[in-house]
């Protein structure tokens, strides 16, 4: 999403069949074993001798001149082997590349990961230092003496949009404005979204809803903290081992910031212990990599989790208005959204990317999004989870369920009346395909949750969501053994453990062998050529299309084989149930060969066989979700406890049906932490105040009710197996659901997250004497 | 800095090492004695991946220093498989999907395991509130509490 399609994009159609593996659950879990024995191997368990521990120091402000930098006592501490500042690495000019799910600028990475002239954040990296024990490190940072100027700084995404706003940059001037300003601002770009022509649509409508909504900067929370370990060798390369889910683009990056070739520079993921699309970006690596050159020793660099909050991901806070236009009969006939997105400290939030999903849902013939990309003394934002999205949905469902009671229509029955199918017209561009929108909400009506009584203070909540499934580069190799198995080389990092088994599943029901026999196998960035991040739900599908190329181009060289062997041509052989057979009977009379015997023999009959896909994927499906969700509100704490929670999904098709349910818990809940608690809280200076699990507080099991899924399965038409990206829609709809449910517990709409108890409660409070009154 | 000589028993291996002042239980676990099963999460005791048990109780071993632990029996990640058999926890997590990153998951089968000694035959409500120590960013913890229910079953022999 947000990108161009290519017209030399890779599309496999769906084909209808019988699966033998696909769609099933397999007993062997690829990548559990390792992982419940603690086997498993993460960036912070690598180790190299003779390493040195990296450190790294932070600016305290969050708008400041650096005057000057003095690290000359720090070098001299004993055990310090290198220390480095802004000095050590070049400035580099505006140039914009695709990191994950947002674009990047150079210019902005580079100072993003060593400030330059300002500190722009609190906890902006100032300097880094390597020494021969963390204890040492530590003790280096104190001895560097900084010298800063204060400036005056802005938060909130409102204030930063004010004329009189703190400027962070005085050289930026509002892009995609008519006349272009001729003021510096702190909104970086104004982008738009047009469907028809909004004032008639809005004139033809006899009912209008019109509200703003704000939302919290929140972390995508993953337990791991960033680790990379790098090794500057004296050849001129480096090797890094990092957390990241994308390799490909962390060596493009360190490359394009440390000015090496990139084929000097060799990554290789670790097992990522969460990303969620915080992964996506260089933080720690090419800091880990210039200590590594100058002290001549590999160093190893992993934050802390107050680094983690101060300095990586999080997502945009966000100020919304959403206004909505409908007949009296419920159809809607225009539809607008203004949506100020925090960026963080450099241009580029998610809004190329959450813009398409703002009214995509419904087929509304008049469209306006307008959305504005403001910088603030924030980390930069980096993606989370369908970024950008949710925010939106929280305004748009809320508001639907609002029209729905004010025309006393039923929630679900609206959305069906309204929703997107075949052949509407998306505010961002193309018509849809065939999608399961209408399937999830017939699904959800025919619930058993639909079924349960409500008690007092509970309140039900339905909400919806769309994401798009991203494609891009994608590069696999599958070599054939002499032992008759098959290795599944991919560059498209497995993010949860789904992934690797989803594409032995692919490769085995195309090969006609075993799942057991097919181990698939992450590469590092010199066993595959460039594979873009794991991002945009793409993962299972664009990977899996891959290894569905790779198998095909495989069984082709298989087919050469037999045909060699045979003394026929090779189109006169066929490939069946794992097995190379004649086409017919006039080709001549041969038992048929298995795989194994053809890896066996393959050496003497043409060589080693390897199948390849170099790819660029553009068959992602839309992927749509209804969620519904029980509460019950503590009017005298505000406290909201979530009773039920059930998720409908499209999947296209569910490869690894387990794998998928797994992921629709796992985003919901993201979601459900992002409604009820997480936000990020500063004090008057622009200083975080909760950068810890215990002030920030993602859910823990005692939070969550049991929750409840089913898999809607309306296959994907531009991929062989019907495959839709599933890990990014079920975090949308979660705040919408759970402000609707609190509505319907207490009469009180919630505007705003976290729908934590002292906002609720105050919300009662004020919504007592009106509430009493009725 | 000066460090200190320590002598313990981890999963029943008598183990010495010599550790600074300021590290900690995790630091000595991860960095001297190359146990990386155990993870850092937060190194404040907020998130429970570094969960092990000190002569049976169950700490954050982030919140425990290196020094304090002599003498004392230590119990890991490492040590919950008999050889190549599984832990009862391990084989369902495996079973019920009940990872997905699975960089919480050590943590959370120590803390499991010695939930279950405590409380045999818990609820399902019991569960959730016994491993609310335990972060998990992944799952949404509804196959853990499967996973933990499954294998107290099988373990009781029912």
């Amino acid at each position: 999403m947000g990108m161009k399609p290519t017209p030399f994009g890779t599309q496999i159609p769906y084909e209808e069949k019988e699966f033998k593996v696909v769609g099933t659950n397999p007993e062997a879990r690829p990548d559990a074993v390792d992982k419940v024995t603690g086997k498993a191997r993460y960036a912070a368990d690598i180790n190299l001798p003779g390493q040195l521990i990296g450190k790294v120091l932070r600016s305290p402000h969050a708008h400041a001149n650096i005057k000057s930098i003095d690290t000359s006592a720090a070098e001299a501490l004993k055990g310090v082997k290198a220390v480095v500042t802004r000095d050590n690495f070049a400035d580099l000019p505006v140039q914009h590349a695709s990191a994950g799910e947002i674009m990047v600028n150079f210019r902005d990475v580079t100072r993003a990961m060593m400030a330059r002239e300002k500190a722009l954040f609190d906890g902006h990296p100032v300097a880094a230092v390597a020494a021969t024990s963390e204890s040492i490190a530590k003790a280096a940072l104190k001895l560097i003496k900084v010298d800063y100027e204060v400036l005056p700084h802005v938060i909130e995404v409102a204030d930063a949009m004010k004329p009189d706003a703190p400027l962070l940059n005085e050289e930026q001037f509002t892009k995609g404005v008519e006349p272009a300003p001729d003021k510096p601002s702190n909104i970086a770009a104004q982008m738009t979204s047009v469907l028809g022509d909004i004032e008639e649509g809005f004139g033809q409508a006899e009912l209008i809803v019109e509200h703003e909504f704000n939302t919290k900067a929140a972390h995508q929370g993953y337990i791991e903290p960033h680790s990379s370990l790098a090794n500057y060798t004296e050849g001129g390369n480096a090797e890094i081992w990092t957390s990241t889910q994308g390799h490909f683009l962390i060596r493009a990056q360190v490359a394009k910031v440390l000015a090496m070739e990139v084929s000097r520079v060799k990554v290789t993921p670790a097992e990522l212990g969460g990303g969620f699309g915080g992964k996506n970006m260089i933080y720690l690596e090419p800091l880990a990599v210039q200590l590594s050159k100058k002290s001549g020793r590999p160093v190893k660099m992993t934050m802390t989790r107050d680094e983690v909050f101060r300095a990586s991901g999080p997502t945009s806070g966000t100020n919304i208005i959403i206004k909505i236009g409908v007949t009296k009969k419920g159809r809607i006939t225009a539809a607008k959204a203004i949506l100020n997105y925090q960026s963080g400290c450099f241009p580029g939030s998610s809004l190329p990317l959450c813009t398409p999903t703002a009214f995509t849902r419904y087929d509304i013939p008049n469209v306006l999004v307008i959305g504005n990309d403001v910088v603030c003394n924030r980390p930069k934002v980096a993606a989370y989870r369908a970024p950008g999205a949710p925010m939106i949905a929280f305004g748009v469902e809320t508001i639907m369920d609002e029209i729905a009671e004010e025309l006393k229509i039923d929630p679900i029955e609206i959305r069906l009346l309204n929703a997107a199918k075949e052949g509407t017209q998306t505010h961002f561009g193309p018509k849809l395909g065939p999608i399961g929108y209408i399937e999830t909400l017939e699904a959800a009506q025919a619930h058993d949750h639909m079924k349960t009584k409500l008690g007092p203070n509970q309140g039900r909540g339905i909400a919806t969501g769309f994401w798009n499934t991203l494609g891009m580069e994608t590069s696999a190799t599958l070599n054939i053994n002499q032992d008759g198995t098959a290795s599944f080389i991919y560059g498209t990092v497995d993010v949860a453990g789904g992934m690797r088994a989803a594409y032995s599943q692919m490769v085995a029901e195309e090969l006609g062998i075993p799942f057991e026999n097919v181990k698939s196998i992450q590469s590092d960035t010199t066993s595959l050529g460039f594979n873009f991040t794991t991002a945009g739900s793409r993962g299972t599908a664009a990977g899996g299309m891959a290894a569905v190329k790779a198998s095909r181009d495989a069984i082709t060289r298989m087919c050469e084989v037999a045909a060699r062997i045979w003394e026929v041509e090779p189109d006169e052989v066929v490939w069946e149930d794992g097995h190379a057979r004649p086409a017919g009977s006039n080709v001549g009379d041969f038992d048929p060969l298995s795989l194994a015997e053809i890896a066996a023999k393959a050496g003497f009959f043409g060589g080693t066989i390897a199948g390849h896909a170099e790819i660029n994927v553009t068959g992602g499906g839309p992927g749509f979700g209804t969620h519904l969700v029980d509460v019950e509100v503590d009017r005298d704490t505000g406290a909201v406890k979530v009773l039920r929670y059930t998720i409908i999904q499209d999947a296209g098709k569910a490869i690894f049906p387990d794998y998928v349910k797994a992921q629709f818990h796992g985003a919901a809940v993201q979601g459900i932490g992002l409604a009820l608690n997480e936000e990020y809280i500063y004090d008057d200076k622009g200083v975080m105040i909760n950068p810890g699990f215990l002030d920030y507080r993602i859910p823990v099991a005692s939070d969550i009710p049991p929750i409840e899924t089913q898999i809607v399965e309306v296959p994907n038409p531009l991929h062989p197996y019907g495959v839709r990206g599933v890990g990014e829609v079920p975090i949308i709809p979660p705040l919408g659901a759970i402000a609707n449910a609190i509505y319907h517990a207490t009469g009180v709409r919630m505007r705003s997250h976290p729908m934590s108890p002292p906002k609720v409660l105050a919300a009662l409070e004020e919504a007592a004497p009106a509430v009493a009154a009725e | 800095m000066k460090k200190t000589h320590i002598t313990t028993t981890i999963n029943n291996d008598e183990v010495d090492f010599l550790c600074e002042p300021g590290e900690t239980l995790l630091d000595v676990l991860r960095d001297e004695l190359q146990l990386t099963g155990t993870k850092e999460g937060c190194g404040t005791g907020d998130c429970g991946a570094c969960s092990v048990t000190v002569d049976n109780v169950l700490v954050c071993s982030c919140l425990v220093l290196g020094v304090e632990v002599e003498g004392k029996k230590i119990e890991t990640i490492e040590g919950m498989a008999d050889g190549e058999e599984l832990h009862p926890l391990q084989r369902k997590f495996v079973e019920h999907v009940a990872l997905q990153c699975g960089i919480c998951t050590p943590g959370l089968l120590m803390s499991a395991r010695n939930f279950l000694e405590k409380n045999p035959d818990p609820t399902e409500e019991e569960v959730r509130f016994g491993l609310a120590g335990n972060l998990c960013r992944c799952t949404g913890y509804q196959n853990i509490i499967e996973a933990v229910m499954d294998a107290a079953a099988e373990m009781r022999g029912a």
